[in-house]
């Protein structure tokens, strides 16, 4: 009874705190773990910024803070000119045939500074999928 | 590295400081709680007034940042500073509440492997430095990270629980570390009522295999969990007894406080029924 | 016959591993299957004490790897449980003594003896964890509802997923009344953070610190709730969709009483 006066009105559970601190902390750990998806998230990243600006790419600099409340990705990214008229879009490529082997890890999503955008505009899926299919696909591998 | 060079030449009016302790807080066994004993000595320390540093030597698997609610605080980490990527002062990460203590990060992503031993004992050294107290917290086993974090500490606080496997690997590392430091015993987790129905090992059983003085006795309490999950230190609680016996414990070793460590006991009846209303 | 070679690890220390090793493999045993447990914790060994069999150790197995005695003169077998073996780990050397091919070849000669190899690894993820995971086609995560554990387990879930293991988790020392009073992570907590698969709920009693003195797997007193619970993770590995243990809260008046876990 009085545990439930006390979340009414007092601060939220310590296993509520203990869960968001837990996922902020867990995103910045996998993030510094994957080095190559932040180098494939910075070239995709200039990519489209260069349709609409021309950068400086030698001195382009991605990074990933963590703070209290969030993980933030952090850009700076030197623009040498306007172009005149936005670069279009490259055709996306053609759908890949379907295998058994499971899918190259997609970019983490990153919550709630940015989300980043596929070629086709479809925002990625979240590493959670991803563990989940790497899960099912390898267990589905090992039946015989 | 830059933090020595500066203190070859004291300037001449200078009075020298005096060195400060190198302690590392050891096991064997994981789990015991040296990472919890190592924040909340440092915070009982550091609230007394003294100045004091946390190391985490656990490369690869840190938690003494999460410990102590500065994981979002950290940017850079020891090995940063050890392959000269940082200066000493950046990677310092000051406290939340307890003004005279700060934090050294391990490294998240390396290996244990990657610390230079030499290097990491120079950097204790140079911590000693500045600081009154350096407190490392060692990772478990006795491996390649074990080796590094006892490197440059002359005393060492050894943690065990009142279970079997914990009393066995303290045992090896009391051999391990050897007759040049100065090594005490905090026993962790007494649950009394079970050692008084004869389930568990009393501190007498423990302490009568290691023989070591005897820093300590702490009591298994659940409020460790929780302030674990606020990342708020229990020795920073007036109204934790857990608290009480790290705050006992960092006066014991500050040398202020020289009676003998009290043995929990267990809780009354009444202490169990309006411990329950809370 | 080729085993399955399950490897228990954590990432943090006292998460309670070899408890579960030890307790696990005792169900299985129970239930019919051969089972060797392997210590992979080189210099730190603790198997071998919490199934009570320190005493009955002669080889160990650096000796074997090093060939100075035979696989089967080393194995220790379990006088209470016919089923079950435990290959102890040497306690004076260090982790460094066995290769992970050597440590491989171990756990393959064992496959060759038994239907489970339960592979306990100790704390960390150097290089008695890439030992210990060098042997086994499968693994199990242990964590406790902590920050750190989860943390720990989270990374090493990471390294297992780099060597294409499929792992599952199991959830130790869950306290429900700390769940309920939002102290404690619940297990869904647990598996949504890790975003692993479930195998099995194990409630913290504190009658696992006596069984543990005594060296008795808890497995063999059938009245303890936690033999119930680890005989469901038996048969969950051997494939039974079996229902996880609901854990409610005692009353308030079990807690002054003590019948609280």
């Amino acid at each position: 009874m009085f545990e439930f006066i006390q979340r009414f009105f007092g601060k939220p559970s310590s296993s509520a705190t203990a869960k968001e601190r837990l996922r902020l902390v867990l995103l910045s750990d996998h993030l510094s773990l994957a080095p190559d998806v932040v180098e494939a998230l910075k070239h995709d990243l200039l990519e489209v910024i260069s349709r609409y600006v021309d950068v400086d790419e030698q001195n382009c600099d991605v990074t990933f803070e963590q703070r209290e409340k969030e993980v933030a990705m952090l850009a700076n990214i030197p623009i040498l000119g306007m172009r005149s008229r936005p670069i279009p879009p490259s055709p996306p490529p053609p759908p890949a045939p379907p295998s058994r082997e499971p899918e190259p890890a997609p970019a983490i999503e990153l919550e709630p500074a940015a989300k980043p955008v596929a070629k086709n505009g479809a925002p990625r899926p979240a590493r959670r999928k991803r563990r989940k299919a790497q899960l099912s696909a390898s267990t589905a591998s090992q039946a015989t | 590295m830059r933090e020595m060079i500066e203190h070859e030449a004291p300037a001449a009016s200078a009075v020298p400081r005096q060195r400060g302790r190198a302690i590392v807080v050891t096991s064997g066994k994981g789990g015991v709680g040296k990472t919890t004993t190592t924040a909340n000595l440092g915070a009982a320390l550091g609230v007394g007034g003294a100045s004091v540093v946390l190391v985490d030597a656990d490369v690869g698997l840190r938690n003494l940042d999460i410990v102590l609610g500065l994981e979002a605080r950290v940017r850079h980490h020891v090995l940063d500073v050890l392959e000269g990527k940082t200066a000493l002062d950046d990677a310092l990460v000051s406290d939340k509440r307890v003004a005279t203590m700060k934090l050294l990060a391990a490294a998240q992503t390396r290996e244990k492997d990657e610390v230079d031993t030499a290097a990491f004992r120079d950097l204790i050294g140079s911590l000693r430095e500045r600081f009154d107290y350096v407190l490392i917290d060692c990772p478990a086993g006795i491996e390649k990270g074990f080796a590094n974090a006892i490197a440059g500490a002359d005393e060492a606080i050894i943690v065990c629980t009142p279970e079997v496997s914990a009393v066995r690997d303290a045992d090896r590392v009391v051999g391990l570390l050897g007759d040049e430091r100065r090594v005490k015993l905090i026993i962790n987790r007494l649950r009394p009522g079970l050692v008084r129905k004869g389930k568990m090992l009393s501190v007498d059983d423990v302490n009568g295999i290691l023989r070591l003085p005897l820093l300590g006795v702490i009591a298994d309490a659940p409020d460790v969990i929780v302030s674990t999950n606020r990342g708020e230190p229990v020795a920073l609680d007036p109204a934790s007894p857990v608290g009480e016996s790290y705050r006992q414990i960092a006066q014991r070793i500050a040398g202020t406080l020289t009676t003998a460590p009290e043995i929990p006991r267990e809780r009354t009846f009444f202490e169990k029924l309006f411990g329950s209303l809370k | 016959m080729s085993a399955r070679r399950i490897v228990l690890t954590s990432g943090k220390g006292g998460v309670g591993k070899t408890t579960t090793t030890a307790n696990l493999g005792a169900a299985l045993a129970k239930r019919g299957h051969r089972v060797v447990l392997v210590d992979a914790d080189i210099g730190l060994r603790n198997l071998d004490l919490v199934l009570g069999v320190e005493k009955r150790i002669v080889f160990d197995l650096v000796e074997v790897v090093e060939g100075r005695c035979q696989l089967r003169q080393a194995l220790i077998k379990d006088k209470r449980l016919e089923n079950l073996s435990i290959l102890p780990a040497a306690q004076t050397r260090d982790k460094t003594a066995v290769s992970e091919a050597q440590f491989a070849g171990v756990v393959e000669q064992l496959g060759a003896l038994c239907e489970y190899v339960l592979i306990d690894c100790p704390a960390g993820i150097e290089h008695g964890f890439r030992n210990a995971v060098a042997g086994a086609s499968e693994a199990i995560v242990v964590t406790t509802p902590e920050v750190s554990a989860i943390r720990d387990a989270d990374r090493v879930i990471g390294k297992l997923h780099e060597r294409g293991l499929p792992l599952r988790l199991i959830v130790n020392r869950l306290r429900p009344e700390m769940v309920r009073s939002g102290d404690m992570l619940s297990v869904d907590d647990v598996t949504d953070i890790l975003s692993a698969e479930l195998l099995g709920i194990v409630p913290d009693d504190e009658e696992i610190i006596d069984t543990t003195n005594r060296g008795e797997p808890i497995v063999l007193q059938p009245e303890s709730r936690l033999a119930v619970v680890y005989d469901k993770i038996a048969r969950r590995l051997e494939g039974e969709l079996v229902e996880f243990t609901s854990f409610s809260a005692p009353g308030f008046f079990a807690r002054i009483f003590g019948k609280a876990s």
